[in-house]
């Protein structure tokens, strides 16, 4: 029984078939990548993990428990940090601001009212960002306005953002796209770093295949809302019915 | 100081030099001047920078904050006052439990509507709580009037069934004070031509201004006060960062208006009636002019664009054609007339307009309202500017 466990999943806008069927089971503690062309639903998929999309049917279980029915926040509480495909931070904010707000999250629940307190006398939480801002390299941008920064930027700090609540599953939505190649194998030396070091699962998509077959330990390809198959990234390689998937998009 | 920066420490410290002295910086000019009217240092009007002072802190502190702009509240300020001048007619002429009930009272009723109105965000939100406090003007105004007194508002009268202090007053309506300092007393100060008024409300609004200014800015430098920025920011990552925007946001509506209603409450013991115009929508959307003027999300901004406001408010709609026209005596009688005729529909009731322009004029040429032009000016004489990215921490501070 792995720690997520999708069963028969179904999502429909309209007339679009965006989810059919969809079962998932991702192991503990592993590194489980969905990748599929385009409108494949892959996305679509995530938000009906973090309670951003209701499914019309099928059960959604996280760690023991449904996570159908709860808002997002309680759900990011039940331990679940995503990473969006386009970068949501809180961009009036300076990069450490934006890195303190998880920590309080992580710390005091959904809401907290420390009205009189200084933000700086958390040395505690400061301590915590700031270490993990010096893991993805940002340290000396902390007090840089989030806004300003490149796309790039922006995702490595929404990853840290993510990473600093120490999440047990960690869902990435093409985390790499719009980096820079070197600041891809940084990312995927990042994220293989932290898999080592705590107890983490993590979901990904992703169109680069390098970062996918650098980290995943099982592939799901998903193709019109229906995971076409499951299996190790050395299988799934020379897979016929892969090629034809993304072929067929393609042609 | 007093967990401040050093910033915020200074800037706290040169506002309260400027309320203490602000008898003498407002009378700039000796009686009987031509100037003499634009002297601001009577106690009625520097009670009113203060009082509204403290309305505008409190209003940025959810619109600044997170960018939830109220249309409706005045209701909070007049409900203070409602509550205060009740104080005063069965309790006590002291000026604290009076204040007290009109924070709590006003805390209840944001509660409830900022509760209802948070369901929804933008302009939904700001239809809303103007919907509220038109029903709360339509309330006051006829429906409860047992209660607020209708048209004619409510007033102190000599029968008031008060518990301390109800026997005392034979003859006479008692003034509301603070343990023997009655509100209205003043001492005069006066040098040569100049005349200086010193004023027991005045001081008495002031000290409860500058510690809702300094409550302001530790909520502003407060985990608490970096949420509200969030919820401003980005809403979507919020939720999924596990945090709850709506107990930020209502709790921030809660605090705005209890703000008001401390307003209202100082409103009332300077002057104990209460009526519902205070209430009226035009009142909500002066904090919004007040706010927005001085500049949104600052610290000292709606304090400045209150006092702007206030002085507009008294001093031009003083200015009659007559006054005009001894100002401009010295040009020839055609000329002098034509220049008047285009000045009187800006003066007297016409201040309105030109508050119009001058608001016009600080949008769109500083959006960051007077503390943006503040800053500009203080740039262009090129004080620091060079050394700034060592405490580049936060949003303009003040
Ligand atoms: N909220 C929505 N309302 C209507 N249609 C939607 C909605 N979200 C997604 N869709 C549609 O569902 C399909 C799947 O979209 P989804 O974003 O999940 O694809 P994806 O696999 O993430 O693609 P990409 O690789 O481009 O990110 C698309 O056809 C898309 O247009
Ligand atoms: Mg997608």
């Amino acid at each position: 029984m792995g720690i997520l466990e999708v069963k028969d999943v179904n999502k429909r806008f309209g007339g679009l078939q965006a989810l059919g069927n969809v079962n998932l089971s991702v192991a503990e503690n592993t590194c489980h990548a969905i990748i599929g062309p385009n409108g494949a639903g892959k996305s679509t998929l995530l938000n009906c993990l973090v309670g951003k999309l209701i499914p019309d049917t099928g059960s959604v279980m996280f760690d023991g428990q449904s996570v159908l029915g709860r808002t997002p926040f309680e759900i990011n509480q039940m331990g679940i940090s995503r990473v969006f495909q386009t970068p949501e931070i809180f961009g009036d904010l300076t990069v450490m601001e934006n890195m303190l707000i998880p920590c309080f999250a992580k710390r005091d629940g959904s809401f907290a009212l420390h009205g009189i307190r200084s933000v700086f006398s958390e040395s505690g939480l400061r301590d915590q960002a700031e270490q993990m801002l010096e893991e993805v390299n940002m340290l000396d941008k902390r007090n840089m306005h989030s806004a300003s920064m490149s796309r790039g930027d922006k995702r490595r700090l929404e990853m840290a953002m993510c990473l600093v609540q120490n999440p047990k599953l960690l869902l990435l939505d093409e985390p790499t796209a719009g980096m820079a190649r070197a600041d891809t194998n940084n990312t995927i030396d990042l994220l293989k770093e932290i898999k080592e070091k705590r107890n983490i699962t993590i979901a990904i998509i992703e169109h680069d295949m390098h970062v996918v077959f650098s980290l995943a330990e099982r592939i799901t390809v998903l193709a019109q809302g229906t995971p076409l198959v499951e299996d190790t990234p050395e299988n799934i390689k020379g897979h016929p019915k892969v090629k034809e998937a993304y072929l067929g998009e393609a042609a | 100081m007093f967990g401040l920066d050093k910033k915020d420490a200074s800037l706290l410290l040169i506002v309260a030099v400027l309320v203490a002295f602000a008898p003498f910086f407002l009378n700039p000019f000796p009686e009987g001047s031509g100037w003499a009217q634009f002297n601001a240092g009577y106690p009625d009007l520097m009670q009113r920078f203060v009082i509204f002072g403290i309305f505008a802190i409190g209003f940025n502190i959810l619109f600044g904050l997170t960018g939830y702009l109220s249309f409706g509240h005045a209701a909070f300020l007049g409900v203070g006052s409602y509550a205060a001048v009740w104080m005063f007619k069965l309790l006590s002429m002291n000026v604290i439990p009076a204040i007290a009930l009109a924070v709590i009272t006003a805390g209840a009723f944001a509660l409830i509507i900022g509760y209802v109105s948070l369901r929804r965000s933008g302009i939904y939100f700001s239809i809303l709580t103007l919907a509220f406090a038109q029903m709360s003007f339509a309330l006051a105004y006829s429906v409860l009037t047992p209660i607020t007194g209708g048209e004619t508002g409510l007033q102190l009268a000599l029968d008031d069934p008060r518990i301390f202090g109800g026997a005392a007053t034979e003859g006479n309506i008692p003034v509301p004070g603070f343990f023997g300092l009655e509100m209205r007393d003043s001492a005069q100060l006066v040098l040569g031509n100049w005349v200086f008024t010193f004023n027991v409300g005045y001081y008495f609004a002031a000290i409860i201004m500058l510690l809702s200014f300094y409550l302001s800015i530790r909520i502003f430098r407060s985990p608490f006060g970096m949420m509200l920025r969030a919820v401003k920011s980005n809403q979507q990552r919020l939720n999924y960062t596990g945090l709850n925007p709506r107990p930020y946001t209502l709790a921030a509506f809660v605090i705005s208006g209890m703000y008001a209603g401390l307003a209202g409450g100082l409103m009332a013991s300077m002057d104990p009636l209460a009526g519902a115009e205070r209430m009226f929508w035009t009142a909500s959307g002066e904090v919004v002019l007040m706010t927005i003027l001085g500049g949104v999300g600052t610290l000292i901004g709606p304090v400045l664009g209150a006092g702007m406001i206030k002085y507009m408010e008294n001093i031009i709609s003083k200015i009659n054609s007559d006054i005009l026209h001894s100002w401009f005596a010295f040009l020839p009688d055609g000329l002098e007339d034509l220049v008047v005729t285009l000045i009187y529909p800006f003066i007297g009731k016409g201040w309105h307009l030109t508050l119009g322009i001058v608001f016009m004029l600080v949008v769109i040429f500083l959006p960051g309202g007077l503390v943006q032009g503040g800053q500009k000016l203080a740039g262009l004489f090129g004080r620091k500017k060079a050394q700034e990215p060592k405490n580049a921490t936060t949003e303009p501070a003040e």
